[in-house]
């Protein structure tokens, strides 16, 4: 019979919009600025740098390696490296940002920076409402506004964060023990050329005697 | 007079006879018969994206069409040789913006060819779900826009868009971006999908049969739809396969050619599924190829997700960042939704592709439009486009 597929197909369409009423899987819309789903804990849009306590300066982690720079693929990331250093987490010296800007105009979300970065300075943030009436100044985001405390890292990203401090915790570690055996192989040092010097005392108070 | 006469032009011919001249019947015919050229596009929501057709019309008819693009064209085969081998990644998203995973692993495959890299198992598997899941959603979401091109606005296309939200979740909570995910690298993938997101998966997954079910129950059999598609922009089967063209396009004249059997890229060799064939190769077989593909790819992903290893997903000896190939050229291809995706990569040891090059199903689908179309109508031509499932982004590079 002619539009027997039509009205077969309306019932699909009346089964979909009853269907609305009492099924969640029918109805996956929400009432944007009031309900919000929740962002999967992956989610990424732009990056931000991370300091450690609370001093945005002295605890930046970044050391203006320039790798995120060259690695960017849309290549927005303009960094200028210090002249002096600073001491990092670990208490060796670094150079650090000078300045460090991100054009987010241009910036595509890809992740790249975040992956080649071997101090775990730049992470992914999952801030999404960004508009601005400042097309040129309010793109273009300086070391200031980049910098985010670790706090708000491990708001944002529980488990990335927790895995990282975990690995920085351990360098810290590594560093205190390297420090200790430092000392510890310079104390012996002392001690050694201590030794030294008595025996030489000895050997030289006895000297007389054996002659 | 005679100027009353030819005034009344609904009136007696023989009375009007006299008054006309040759020259006045010379021009009756002309205007009877008068090409009409008119340009559909570029922005235009039938041409699914910044893409204009000069078609020259014969009052409903289409005596010849000229597609045009280049709109959106955004140099990514240069910008690719002037970055790094992993910085192509990300705009290898941008090609198809679709089916951003199948272009990563179109674009890692050639990479792996290039450099003599192995992947893991458990990344080949995420990999296979990973592109099956774009499949299935490239497909659902076609057809709900071929049939908003036919007029049913909305409902399908909103049907498709319900079911391609969930995957597109799925993405998001493994990969971080919903279309755009970056998420294949050479040697693996960027990281492991977590026993939930696969918990999440095999619930999706059971539950996408009822999805294409109901979809078959709204479409199937439906008047208006197969009187708008069959017969509609035949393609015949000898000048699909002159012109290359590839993927459901040419799955749906008969010709058995899916690159998943061909190539066995991958691990497609181990899992059981058919590929379906058409027959007339008109927009309703073209139709049904998606329909029946989204429900081969469900089958695959329950393999693939019942068979998944444990293990490490990123091969450790490969280096991403600074990757070096040796000399040489590697061609790396894969069966995306749209047809065969190629990368060819030639390397001369340096940091950047000497030369890269895609092979874009798209273009080349596309390249054969004006013999589909001939001797159609207007309101066919709309149609016939929609089942071409181009993208512009691949389309123009």
């Amino acid at each position: 019979m002619l539009g027997e597929g039509i009205v077969k197909g309306l019932f699909e369409t009346a089964r979909n919009f009853l269907g609305s009423y009492v099924d969640k899987d029918r109805l996956v819309t929400v009432q944007y600025p009031e309900e919000r789903h929740p962002l999967p804990e992956a989610a990424r849009n732009f990056p931000f740098l991370l300091y450690d306590g609370d001093d945005p300066e002295a605890g930046l982690r970044c050391v203006s390696c320039h790798i995120c720079e060259k690695e960017c693929p849309p290549r927005c990331i303009y960094i200028e490296k210090s002249t002096d250093k600073k001491p990092d987490f670990v208490g060796k010296p670094q150079f650090y940002p000078a300045r460090f800007d991100i054009d987010v105009s241009v910036c595509m979300s890809c992740q790249i920076c975040v992956e080649v970065c071997p101090f775990d300075a730049i992470r992914m943030d999952k801030e999404f409402e960004l508009s601005t009436d400042d097309r040129f100044g309010g793109l273009m985001w300086t070391k200031k506004e980049l910098s985010k405390p670790n706090e708000y890292y491990q708001k944002i990203h529980p488990v990335e964060a927790a895995e990282t401090d975990a690995r920085r915790a351990e360098d810290v570690e590594k560093a205190k023990a390297k420090a200790a055996a430092a000392a510890a192989a310079k104390a012996a040092e002392v001690a050694k050329a201590a030794e030294a010097a008595r025996a030489d005392d000895e050997g030289a108070g006895k000297e007389p005697s054996k002659g | 007079m005679s100027r009353d006469l030819m005034m009344d032009a609904t009136g007696n011919d023989e009375r009007l006879a006299p008054t006309y001249g040759a020259g006045q019947h010379r021009l009756k015919a002309e205007r009877e018969s008068q090409i009409l050229e008119v340009s559909i596009g570029p922005q235009h929501p039938s041409t699914h994206g910044v893409f204009r057709m000069d078609v020259k019309l014969d009052g409903e008819r289409v005596v010849q069409l000229k597609p045009v693009f280049g709109y959106l064209h955004r140099n990514h085969e240069k910008i690719a040789e002037n970055g790094s081998y992993l910085a192509a990644i990300p705009y290898t998203d941008r090609l198809d913006y679709l089916c951003s995973m199948t272009n990563n692993w179109g674009y890692t495959l050639a990479v792996e060819t290039l450099a003599g890299i192995t992947v893991p198992e458990r990344a080949e598997y995420i990999r296979v779900i990973m592109a099956e899941l774009t499949r299935f959603q490239n497909h659902a979401g076609l057809v709900g826009f071929l049939l908003q091109d036919m007029g049913a606005s909305g409902t399908p296309l909103m049907y498709a868009f319900r079911e391609r939200e969930k995957i597109l979740d799925l993405f998001e909570a493994v990969s971080g971006a919903r279309m755009m995910c970056n998420y294949l690298r050479f040697g693996g993938v960027r990281v492991d999908c977590t026993p939930e997101w696969m918990k999440e998966t095999r619930e999706l997954v059971g539950v996408l049969p009822r999805f294409v079910d109901e979809f078959e129950r709204l479409l199937r059999g439906n008047e208006i739809l197969m009187a708008r598609t069959q017969g509609v922009g035949v393609l015949p089967r000898e000048l699909a396969v002159n012109a290359g063209v590839t993927g459901p396009m040419l799955r749906a004249t008969g010709v058995n050619y899916d690159i998943r059997k061909v190539d066995r890229y991958g691990i497609y060799d181990r899992f059981k599924f058919r590929v379906p064939l058409g027959e007339h190769g008109d927009v309703y077989d073209r139709y049904m190829m998606r329909v029946l593909e989204m429900r081969e790819s469900i089958s695959i992903l329950e393999q693939a997700l019942k068979e998944i290893p444990e293990g490490p997903v990123q091969d450790p000896k490969t280096k991403l960042r600074g990757l070096r190939p040796k000399a040489g050229e590697a061609y790396g291809r894969i069966e995306s939704p749209k047809g065969e995706l190629g990368f060819y990569l030639i390397s001369d040891g340096t940091m950047n592709p000497y030369r890269y090059r895609v092979r874009s199903p798209c273009l080349i689908n596309l390249t054969i439009l004006e013999d589909m179309c001939l001797g159609q109508s207007v309101a066919d031509v709309v149609v016939t486009l929609g089942s071409v499932d181009i993208v512009m982004g691949e389309v123009d590079r």
